[in-house]
């Protein structure tokens, strides 16, 4: 049986042949895991349409403008993957030192006057004709490649059961170059991010416990530390502080938080319906179709819709958890758990802080929200997810 | 499938992807109950909250209801000004803020740009007057003068004024019809206040920031009726304030109107009347003073004395009620409550108090028979009475023999009064009373109403007193350390009376006794007080609390309440005790000491009654008073440092109940000339639209005696105390 699974030996077929092959690349795609990231991009359209159609101040008078640029931006999204998924993660892991070195210019590029400025973070490249860059979005996926080839060289070709601690350190190095660029801009939200990727990567890595406690060590006294010393901005501080209490200043760094919540309380079991929201067509909460997303679907479709959301980047990271475990070697083990650890914090610091359990940062919700840059990152992600899938040998 | 490792995979890294898996699932659980709270448990609060957030309300406030006199004229009611209006939402949508517009408005209207944009700003804590402190959803009066040419050219040229109104808008107007100005007993509006905007929040009558209120007089009393309720509409609005669309509209209801008992032409007669008698008294020589009179205020009121209903009430100096309207003026305001103004504003017929001199001898002479003594018996009337070494003249300076109280009373004889109250002090214990004193003519005093409110229902009446024991003693506690620090035994008046306070002013003396009964000494009462004392004998003993409203009519007119007479207490005496002071006191107008201002009064048709008190004041002229009663009125008219009770107020009483009952100076009766021959049963004519029928009003003429003979009495009788 196995013999015929063998392609070599096998007669000639047709496209479509190919293409629905029980051997085929499609057909060992992880189809629940590109269907919940299709369907999260879906409602995020929606939802985005929703939030924007009544904003004549950033669509310039076109209802659709937000809607159709979503669209496009998925539609881009899914041509990454399939292009990530075709180059497959193997060959990626050969151009890294070329993706790393770029990503560090861009990002440096964003210290320069060429970068932009948005609520209060110095994190975007204006490319013009309406179009900006967020290269802070890519580099977690060059920091979770590089950190991958690193770690896992040694163990892969067999010399090694676990990195060892010369690997770990070049590992975070790499890590700590852009994390500490971006941390200038300053962009806290992504220096979150890529703390926990870094975590994740190296819990996924095996590396020595020592490696993990210490770094959870530092982070925490680094915390503290930047707290004390006040490296932080006002506007930082400010919205910690309505974090802890928002009943603080409702009107000001509040209000926020305080709109997100009443916009999804009101929601209730079914929520308004789409286009019914009256938090979202009186536009009370700000930044609803990037950061905010969430409470548009909050209010509008209510706790279904948004428990929906949640289920669907559930079984996106399920789906992803079963390919970390699933694949035979380490270097598509750590790119997946990478990959995890960034979906689940990303998701988790998201939807929590609309939620009120976590502090304001601006970071987007992976696939629904707006935003270009994000949109590529997380596509090239599930592409990466895809083709460590594919290429792992089929043992069924 | 397998999990196990099939290639160098280790154990430990297996286990670390199960504990990311575990980690990953926790933090989306988290999110899911956390979510599950919010929109399930919570829901409700943020649905509410996200509503507040959404609306905003625009008021149209509600009418103001009209303060009608008994037949129905209005007294306070609402005139029609042409209103121009700017929506400071509609301005805000232009480019330019509608500076452009509000220029423009400001040409057509010939005001400065400045001045129109300065009243359209909103205030904050820098923002100096003028500025709109009202809600910024309400449209904001830019003048409320505008011509019917301007508000024309606003409406023609509409495309010019976006956001601009030129609207009819009902404003408060105090008529003074017939010259009835009524100020007092109107009262008048202001502004709420922020204090009175958060009390009222929660209560069934919340204020509008918009409101105006009642300060005094019967538009604070019927605050709450006349203001109806106003009409809110709910405009859901986005973050910015832009409306989105509409949510709710409540209807305004227009306020009730109140019905009072006031007649607007009796009212008018009675401030002329009393303004008459006060020039006239400017006029007379002071004996004691060498002075002219200063007469610097009066009261008079006129009630019905079956009911306690006041037909006309009226207080000097007085005011215009419309100098409030619209705001008033830092300097109108002065005018109105300064030191030099002589505090217009106080209604001086239930805020304004003086010891009531020989009109209290109707309690002193009920007391008396309640005490024991026999209304006919024969008490001495000397010229004077002696207590120790001090001598209480009669200030009438002449002796009657023996007479009866009722004679008493005619002839306002004083020293029958020290006689009996000097009896009854010694009774009660003298210097070192008893533990129980009977104290007759206190107790009597309090049965008959004083030192406590009437209950009339406007607000703010004083209670005046009654220097009883009680009193006394409270007063001595609260002066005592003054007095001693002044009290001088040789000093001048004031430091020895402080001398006598600190050595004994908790003693009830038999000097205060005295004194006391013939309504003189530390005794305070309001006419209000007297004039329901009065009306009290006429109706056969029952104390009425005194009402000006009489109904009050729902602003569609179809609800009538009314308001009812009230009793508070009975007289203290028997009716043959009545009649007899009844007889008394008909005896005062025909042959006593009021006799001379009621020649040629038709007793037999219209038996008057009446008493003359004139109070003494230390350091200031007497005060005069004069109480009457016929069956249907009572009339008590004081003017302070006025002369003598029947000298200063007698002709202006007389012309009143001339007026009521149609009467010429000599006495004739014509019916079609009376005002008000009995009193106003019903009430005015509602309309089916809730409008109010009035009839027309002309304003008093008054009738000067025909003859010399009142002239002539006056010149007569040169010295009269009473």
């Amino acid at each position: 049986m196995a013999g015929f699974s063998v392609s070599r030996y096998a007669p000639e077929r047709s496209t479509w042949g190919k293409i629905v092959a029980r051997d085929s690349v499609v057909r060992r795609l992880d189809w629940p895991l590109l269907g919940s990231a299709v369907a999260l991009s879906f409602v995020g359209s929606l939802l985005i349409w929703s939030a924007t159609r009544g904003r004549d101040s950033l669509t310039h008078g076109d209802p659709y403008y937000f809607l159709f640029r979503h669209v496009l931006n998925t539609g881009i999204g899914l041509a990454l993957m399939i292009g990530t998924v075709w180059l497959g993660h193997r060959t990626l892991r050969g151009a890294v030192p070329f993706l790393y070195g770029i990503s560090i210019l861009l990002i440096l590029a964003v210290l320069t006057p060429l970068g932009a400025t948005v609520n209060g973070a110095h994190a975007w490249i204006i490319i013009g004709g309406g179009f900006s860059l967020q290269p802070s979005e890519f580099i977690k996926i060059t920091i979770i490649l590089g950190m991958a080839m690193l770690l896992a060289a040694r163990v892969d070709a067999g010399d090694q059961l676990h990195p060892d601690h010369r690997s770990v350190a070049k590992a975070l190095g790499l890590a700590l170059v852009p994390m500490a660029i971006i941390m200038l801009m300053p962009d806290l939200g992504s220096v979150m991010v890529m703390a926990v990727v870094v975590l994740g990567v190296l819990l996924a890595s095996g590396a020595s416990n020592r490696w993990i406690f210490g770094l959870l060590g530092t982070g925490t006294a680094g915390a503290l530390a930047v707290w004390q010393l006040g490296l932080l901005d006002d506007y930082q501080i400010a919205r910690f502080a309505a974090f802890a209490n928002p009943a603080l200043d409702p009107a000001g760094v509040g209000y926020n938080t305080n709109q997100a919540r009443i916009a999804i309380g009101s929601g209730g079991l079914t929520g308004t319906g789409l286009f019914q929201g009256s938090q979202t067509t009186g536009q009370f909460v700000p930044e609803q179709q990037t950061d905010f997303v969430f409470t548009v679907a909050g209010e509008e479709l209510g706790f279904v819709g948004a428990g929906l959301i949640i289920a669907l980047l559930g079984v996106v990271l399920w789906r992803a958890c079963r390919i970390a475990r699933e694949t035979t070697e380490l270097y598509g083990t750590i790119v997946a758990a990478g990959i995890i650890a960034w979906f689940a914090f990303q998701s988790f610091e998201n939807i929590g802080m609309t939620l009120g359990i976590m502090p304001v940062a601006g970071l987007p919700l992976p696939f629904v929200s707006y935003g270009g840059s994000s949109m590529f990152a997380v596509w090239v992600a599930v592409g990466l997810l895809q083709s460590i899938r594919v290429q792992r040998p089929i043992t069924a | 499938m397998s999990n196990i490792p099939e290639t160098g995979r280790t154990q430990r890294v297996q286990i670390r992807l199960v504990v990311i898996q575990i980690l990953v699932f926790s933090l989306l659980l988290t999110l899911g109950g956390r979510l599950w709270y919010l929109q399930i448990r919570n829901g409700q609060e943020y649905t509410d909250e996200a509503k507040n957030n959404h609306v905003q309300q625009v008021v149209q406030p509600a009418v103001r209801g009209s303060i009608l006199d008994a037949r129905g004229v209005p007294l306070a009611d609402n005139e029609t000004r042409l209103v121009v209006s700017a929506s400071r939402t509609e301005l805000l949508k232009m480019k330019d803020d509608g500076v452009g517009v509000l220029t423009r408005l400001a040409a057509v209207l010939h005001m400065e740009p400045k001045d129109v944009l300065d009243k359209v700003r909103l205030c904050d804590a820098k923002t100096p007057q003028p500025c709109w402190n009202g809600s910024p959803y309400q449209p904001i009066p830019v003048t409320d003068e505008a011509t019917t040419q301007q508000a024309l050219q606003i409406h023609e040229r509409a495309e010019d004024f976006p956001g601009i109104t030129a609207e009819p808008t009902a404003v408060r107007r105090y008529a003074a019809p017939g010259k009835a100005n009524t100020s007092q007993v109107l009262g008048y509006l202001s502004p709420v206040t922020d204090e009175e905007l958060t009390k009222a929040q929660d209560t069934d009558s919340p204020y509008l920031r918009s409101d105006q209120v009642g300060r005094s007089g019967l538009e604070r009393t019927y605050d709450k009726e006349l203001r109806g309720k106003a009409g809110v509409t709910r405009y859901e609005v986005d973050n910015l304030g832009r409306v989105i669309g509409q949510a709710q509209n409540d209807e305004a209801e227009p306020g009730a109107s109140v019905i009072t008992s006031i007649d607007a032409r009796v009212q008018a007669v009675a401030e002329y009347e009393l303004n008459g008698a006060m020039e006239a008294a400017r006029k007379e020589m002071d004996r004691n003073t060498n002075e002219l009179y200063k007469a610097d205020s009066g009261a008079v009121v006129v009630m019905e004395a079956k009911t306690g209903r006041v037909v006309a009430m009226a207080s000097l100096p007085t005011y215009d009620p419309n100098s409030w309207v619209g705001g008033i003026s830092a300097k109108d305001y002065a005018k109105l409550t300064g030191k030099k103004s002589n505090f217009p504003l106080l209604n001086r017929a239930i805020q304004g108090t003086a010891a009531p001199g020989s009109i209290f001898k109707v309690i002193s002479s009920t007391a008396a028979v309640n005490a024991g003594y026999p209304f006919d018996g024969n008490y001495p009337c000397p010229s004077s009475y002696s207590i120790g070494n001090q001598t209480f003249k009669n200030f009438e300076s002449q002796g009657y023999g023996d007479i009866t109280i009722g004679r008493a009373l005619e002839v306002s004889c004083d020293t029958v009064y020290y006689g009996l109250a000097h009896k009854e002090w010694e009774k009660d214990g003298g210097n070192k009373p008893k533990k129980n004193p009977n104290d007759w003519f206190y107790k009597t005093a309090h049965q008959f109403g004083l030192g406590k409110e009437t209950g009339i229902d406007l607000p703010n009446e004083v209670s005046g007193r009654v220097p009883d024991r009680q009193w006394k003693q409270d007063f001595y506690d609260a002066n005592k350390d003054a007095w001693c620090k002044q009290g001088k035994k040789d000093g001048t008046y004031v430091e020895k009376i402080a001398y006598e306070g600190c050595a004994e002013g908790y003693k009830m003396r038999a000097g205060d006794s005295v004194n006391y009964s013939i309504g003189q000494g530390d005794t305070l009462v309001t006419p209000i007080q007297m004039a329901t004392i009065y009306a009290a004998i006429s109706n056969g003993g029952t104390l009425y609390d005194p009402t000006v409203g009489k109904a009050i009519v729902s602003g569609d007119g179809k609800t009538v309440q009314e308001i009812k007479p009230q009793a508070h207490g009975k007289l203290p005496f028997t009716g043959d005790t009545r009649d007899k002071i009844d007889q008394a006191l008909a005896g005062v107008a025909t042959q006593g000491s009021a006799a001379w201002r009621f020649g040629g009064w038709p007793q037999d048709k219209i038996p008057m009654h009446a008493k003359t008190g004139t109070a003494e004041v230390y350091g200031k002229q007497t005060t005069s008073w004069f109480a009457t009663y016929t069956k249907d009125y009572s009339i008590v008219m004081t003017i302070s440092q006025g002369g003598t009770g029947s000298g200063a107020s007698g002709p202006a009483v007389r012309n009143i109940y001339n007026a009521l009952y149609g009467l010429d100076p000599s006495g004739n009766q014509d019916p079609k000339k009376a005002l008000l021959p009995q009193p106003q049963k019903g009430l005015p004519t509602i309309r089916s639209d809730g409008s109010i029928v009035a009839p027309k009003i002309k304003p008093y003429a008054p009738q000067r005696p025909a003859d010399d003979t009142q002239t002539l009495a006056l010149a007569g009788t040169p010295g009269r105390r009473d």
